[in-house]
């Protein structure tokens, strides 16, 4: 009886998880096929070919695509954990006159949506001339106010102690912060990090508003695009597709067990 | 620093502190020459200088403009912007568009949150029921949520295709007839609610399995030796103790669908929105409004109404939350 219960709940998963992964496989499949197979949908290619990926990354900017996107979210990343680290650490451990407001000011941003927000930006990057520029890319992305409230949290945690013993060897407030606390928190930095460049890595809105030619896209709009005037040859959208799911998938597998680890820790903490 | 006197300032100690003895080699010591808050202050105010101006013009500057440039009838140029008071919200009343979008969204939040929430809470319950493989099934249940969404909802629109989609080719074995999913206005709302949950499920699994792990085993001994049955168990220490993560979930669920776009621009990229408007979200008709016909106060418009939406989650969140959970 309970074997059989545990049997069927095996069943069960496995079935759920076959649901969850088939899309990739399929895509994935399909990118190997020559046009001519695509709509047969036999699962596996008769006459797999790799000539769909050459024509992705050889007759678009995709290389480039995928440097875009790199670059803007690894940028982003390293400055969020550095000034959401930094903020978080003034607002727990240091005392200063307007602490609360500061915090609640900055906890504030976090209802306001993206949508309300970027209808300014364009406003205020056209007339700056960010548009269609990295840095029109990546600025509004710098500091996450989540990330500020993540990192109080843990910094809150650590014994004021440890950092006075710093000061008292002569550590700057910098360099007591940058010595002592932040390689502290490495757990926290490391979820953040993996949000961040994650979110950066897949976000959509913001860049289809403010690139303008195909040589600055991110990887998804520049999969979105290509896809949108590929027509019916969906070998070739997988591909692109696959191109742009798979590092994220293989990275993600690699590190699976931090970055689940990271959401139960942000989540919980958050 | 401030103070480079420091060290000569230094008041006269008669004996050595206890950190001297340890560090025999005279670490410079605390710099005096400014009095310890207004030297905290300063540093506070030298750490915070950059991320609060970034705030202050990135964010918060914009949410106040995006109210101002809706009071004003949209042109690039800004000396001919004209004041038009209300007059958006007043358009806002009667577009049929606007209303159709704000109903979808609605129905997506209703439909798709509801059920990430029972399917992840159903998923994690079994992980939580087992003992090998746990790890491997949660990361395969995980994995959608880390790919990005515009390449996936191209993969659905290809899986999902009528004629040659390899969903309707798996239905056909069962006799179930071919359906139209995303090209039929009465079925394409529903697809893509489950494209998204198909998205979101794996985050729903792992906040639930935490909380479940977070439950402590006691309870459920003490109840069982009281002759508890496993639906009792449930019903009365595993729902209420959940009751946090679940709030997080509904509030996160929540604002995600109400601001749900990627998604649907790319199942159906030819014609967003469509067929026939019925998968047309606020935030897509913001987007429209906004960079297609360049109507950016009437767009602006909008997003105060969506920022509205979002409020009120936040603050029913607040109150939630605030309720103790008695157990």
């Amino acid at each position: 009886m309970r074997r059989l219960a545990t049997l069927l709940l095996y069943l069960a998963l496995l079935l759920g998880s076959v649901v969850m992964f088939f899309p990739f496989v399929w895509m994935f499949l399909t990118s190997l096929k020559p046009f001519a197979e695509i709509f047969e949908l036999k699962l596996l290619p008769q006459a797999p070919t790799l000539e769909n990926y050459r024509e992705v990354l050889f007759d678009t900017q995709f290389p480039r695509w995928f440097f875009n996107s790199l670059l803007v979210a690894s940028i982003t990343t390293l400055s969020v954990l550095f000034f959401d680290a930094l903020v978080g650490y003034t607002l727990a451990k240091l005392r200063f006159p307007g602490r609360g407001f500061v915090f609640v000011l900055i906890l504030s941003t976090l209802m306001v949506p993206t949508e309300m927000l970027v209808i300014p930006w364009y406003v205020m990057s056209t007339q700056y001339g960010w548009v269609n520029t990295y840095w029109g890319l990546l600025f509004p992305g710098l500091i996450s106010a989540f990330g500020v409230f993540l990192m109080r949290q843990f910094f809150e945690t650590l014994p004021t102690d440890l950092l006075d013993a710093g000061r008292i060897d002569g550590l700057s407030e910098f360099g007591v912060f940058w010595r002592i606390a932040f390689p502290l928190v490495r757990p926290a930095l490391a979820a953040l990090g993996i949000f961040t460049f994650l979110g950066n890595w897949n976000a959509f809105l913001w860049p289809l508003i403010v690139v303008q030619t195909p040589e600055m896209r991110t990887v998804p709009i520049g999969v979105a695009l290509f896809s949108s005037e590929a027509g019916t040859a969906w070998n070739l959208i997988m591909a692109a597709s696959s191109l742009a799911v798979l590092p994220v998938l293989l990275v993600f597998f690699f590190f699976q067990r931090q970055i689940i680890e990271g959401v139960v820790l942000t989540g919980v903490k958050g | 620093m401030a103070g480079g006197l420091g060290f000569v300032a230094l008041p006269y100690r008669p004996w050595p502190q206890a950190t001297e003895l340890f560090m025999p080699k005279a670490s410079p010591p605390e710099k005096r020459s400014l009095p310890l808050a207004t030297r905290e202050a300063l540093w506070a105010l030298a750490f915070l200088a950059i991320p609060l101006a970034f705030f202050l013009f990135i964010r918060i500057w914009p949410a106040f403009q995006a109210l101002w440039l809706s009071l004003f009838s949209w042109h690039a140029d800004p000396d001919q912007r004209s004041f038009v008071g209300l007059e958006h919200y007043h358009k806002m009343l009667d577009d049929p568009n606007l209303r159709k979008a704000l109903q979808n969204t609605l129905l997506y939040t209703l439909l798709g949150v509801p059920t990430q929430m029972a399917l992840g809470l159903l998923i994690a319950l079994m992980l939580n029921a087992i003992t090998r493989l746990r790890d491997l099934f949660r990361a395969i249940y995980f994995a959608p949520y880390v790919t990005p969404a515009a390449a996936i909802a191209w993969v659905f629109s290809w899986m999902l295709s009528p004629n040659f989609g390899i969903v309707n080719e798996i239905l056909g074995w069962f006799g179930i007839p071919p359906q139209p999913f995303l090209t039929k206005p009465s079925q394409a709302l529903a697809t893509v609610t489950m494209v998204v949950v198909w998205q979101n499920l794996g985050f729903q699994v792992v906040l639930f399995l935490a909380g479940l792990q977070n439950i402590p085993r006691d309870y459920y001994e003490a109840a069982r030796i009281d002759g508890a049955s496993p639906f009792q168990l449930f019903r009365h220490i595993t729902l209420p103790l959940l009751n946090p993560v679940m709030v997080f979930s509904a509030v996160i669920g929540t604002i995600g669908f109400l601001q749900l776009f990627t998604q649907v621009v790319n199942l159906n990229f030819t014609d967003q929105g469509g067929p026939l408007g019925s998968t047309l979200t606020l935030a897509l008709y913001i987007y429209q409004q906004a960079f297609a016909r360049f109507d950016l106060g009437y767009a602006a418009a909008i997003t105060v109404l969506l920022f509205a939406l979002i409020l009120v989650i936040t603050l029913l969140q607040l109150r939630l939350l605030s309720r103790r959970v008695e157990y």
